[in-house]
């Protein structure tokens, strides 16, 4: 055999080992209650996020119930109002559907954002080895030792106020946790045999990188990813409670609904429930699926 | 042991001083200033330069930075230019009561969580454990000021049971000689005292350590798992051991480890991440001051107190290292 058919034979094998790899590991997450239940909870949020102009009976941001509101009442729920009005007179079911757009979109974006500066630093770093090692680990380390909110916090203010900003925010604090995450997993793959042998037969060191070591210390970057979509979520509703979102004042946002009913939790707590229920519902989806995937990819789990 | 805590103490220099940089540098990039933020929006431009002048921002920022680093190292971090006392009296003031609002965190979610994960552990999928495992993952989805909220409603609004805010009664008049109200009651032998800053801390503890019991409970039940399979547990019992005392001297010592890493780090992270708990409940600790003054470009505050916390984070952090090489001697061999 040339040194052609031996790597060509090699990725085969590789490949194949990893499509059965990843049959075997949604074959065992289906098997997971708890799994399953998530991705549900995902499915629904994810719906519920993109056909909320179908589904919301009023409008999310028009004062338009305003002359039912007298000091010191808010209506709570009734017929016409499922989850009642808010206290601007606008109808808090409208709100909380409109409300799951910006989470998605809040927790994907910052996510896929942290993500891909992360692996870009990763791969870097396991690949290159030496003093760029250290320096970006050294760069990751600093961005560690200020806690997360308050890292957020800090680069929402310095982008000013906007959804884009809070994106960016909770998205840069995710860098050093996929950065290390996937150097980790890389670190590990490279001492691995089938890596040796690619190196033996002549394979180039970015074709190793990006044929054999990237694909295969993927999995726990994407346990983490699912996880950080669900922090992503509490995140961006922590930055809205305090007032760090979006600059315009009538946007659903269920942290920033939260925020603003505060006043309001003694005469209609109702207001306070609902947009927090709706944050816990999709971020345990999130969580549930995360740490089935988690147990699904495990080796220790397999069997 | 001693030349691996040097290393490390060593290895955090280069860290913190970037970090100072990057603060120092960070701050002045934020839009508007302490000038405008002191003066409001229709300042003039040449008061705005008098103030700048005033608190020497106009000279060229690695000489600021420069002059600051020289006096940080002789303990002084500047003063606030919102509460104008210096930067340094108010972390004295500030960093205990978010030291006590962590730990009292912390004691609840060691003392629920250990228990509750060694017994998910002995009852390995059955009822009770899958219960506390869901359990766990709901702590964990449930945004910390929203439970907040939730808590305050329940027990200080409507069955007013407990205080919604602060960390004592207002009218109070108590001594605070270490500004650790709990400890300082005890030490001046206060009763009424106690019992109040002790209900004043349930809420905000409760809400800040649910987070950490979810996390404590897994890896203890994970933890017990993982050890109850050993060897040395099967020989223990095969020799006629009482299985209680196979459970505390065999288990449980050894599953503490990695327990033990886990409580560490969860208590560098409360102690820098209590800003949300603070919010809601008007605790009056540093998480919520550094907030106020980012909002305020209060240079000094900010500087100072992102620093100060950086700092304790990553001695923490140090100190957790130290105890998992104290507590695994394998580890002080390398």
């Amino acid at each position: 055999m040339s040194l052609a058919e031996v790597e060509a034979a090699e990725l085969t094998l590789e490949g194949e080992e990893t499509v059965g790899r990843l049959r075997d590991a949604w074959r065992r997450l289906l098997a997971n209650k708890a799994a399953v239940v998530g991705m549900v909870l995902i499915v629904l949020f994810v719906l519920v996020g993109v056909t909320a102009p179908l589904l919301a009976p009023y409008s999310p941001t028009d004062n338009q119930f305003f002359d039912q509101i007298r000091p010191g009442y808010v209506p709570g729920p009734s017929l016409h109002h499922p989850l009642g009005i808010d206290q601007n007179g606008r109808d808090e079911l409208s709100r909380v559907l409109y409300g799951a757009r910006y989470s998605l979109v809040i927790g994907i974006v910052s996510t896929l954002f942290g993500m891909v500066f992360g692996l870009i630093v990763g791969t870097m770093s396991g690949t290159f080895g030496g003093w760029v090692d250290n320096l970006l680990m050294r760069l990751m380390d600093m961005m560690l030792a200020i806690p997360g909110l308050l890292f957020a916090i800090g680069v929402a203010a310095l982008l000013g106020r906007s959804l884009t900003s809070v994106m960016i925010a909770i998205g840069v604090v995710n860098i050093p946790v996929f950065a290390r995450l996937l150097r980790a997993s890389m670190l590990s793959q490279r001492e691995a045999d089938y890596v040796l042998a690619a190196r033996a037969v002549g394979v180039r060191r970015w074709r190793i990188v990006g044929a054999h070591i990237l694909p295969n210390s993927l999995a726990p970057v994407l346990v983490q990813a699912t996880l950080a979509l669900a922090t992503a979520i509490i995140d961006a509703a922590g930055l809205a409670f305090l007032g760090l979102g979006s600059a315009d004042p009538g946007i659903p946002e269920w942290g920033r609904m939260l925020a603003e009913t505060q006043a309001f939790l003694q005469r209609a707590p109702h207001l306070a429930i609902f947009p927090g229920l709706a944050i816990v519902v999709s971020v345990l989806g999130f969580n549930l699926l995360g740490d089935g995937l988690r147990e699904a990819l495990d080796p220790k789990f397999r069997r | 042991m001693l030349k691996f805590t040097v290393r490390r103490l060593v290895q955090l220099v280069p860290i913190l001083l970037g970090l100072s940089i990057l603060v120092f540098v960070w701050v002045r990039a934020l839009p508007g200033g302490p000038a405008n933020a002191l003066l409001g929006e229709r300042a003039s431009a040449q008061s705005i330069e008098e103030i700048r002048r005033e608190l020497g921002l106009d000279r060229p920022v690695w000489v600021q930075y420069f002059s600051y680093m020289g006096r940080v190292v002789r303990f002084d971090l500047g003063t606030s230019i919102s509460s104008r006392r210096p930067v340094l009296t108010e972390i004295n003031e500030r960093f205990p009561a978010t030291v006590e609002l962590s730990l009292a965190a912390m004691v609840f979610a060691v003392g629920v969580g250990v228990p509750l994960g060694f017994l998910a552990a002995k009852r390995y999928q059955d009822w009770f454990d899958q219960g506390s495992m869901v359990g766990s993952l709901l702590g964990v989805s449930v945004p910390v000021f929203f439970l907040g909220l939730v808590l305050k409603y329940v027990f200080a609004v409507k069955l007013g049971w407990l205080p919604s805010v602060g960390r004592e009664t207002v009218t109070s008049t108590a001594p605070h000689p270490t500004g650790y109200y709990v400890l300082d009651s005890i030490v001046t032998l206060d009763p009424a005292a106690l019992l109040d800053s002790v209900r004043h801390l349930i809420l905000p503890a409760v809400a800040l350590g649910t987070i950490p019991l979810a996390i404590v409970t897994r890896i203890t039940r994970a933890a017990v798992l993982d050890v109850a399979g050993a060897d040395y547990v099967r020989t223990a019992r095969a020799k006629g051991m009482q299985p209680r005392v196979v459970d505390r001297r065999h288990i449980l010592k050894n599953a503490m480890l990695p327990v033990a890493t886990v409580i560490g780090l969860q208590t560098g992270l409360l102690l820098s991440g209590a800003i949300l708990t603070e919010t809601v409940f008007a605790w009056g600790g540093m998480g919520d001051w550094i907030y106020r003054a980012i909002n305020n470009r209060d240079y000094a505050v900010i500087q100072g107190g992102i620093l100060f916390l950086a700092i304790v984070f990553v001695v923490v952090n140090l100190l957790v290292d130290l105890s998992y090489a104290i507590l695994d001697p394998r580890i002080r061999t390398r």
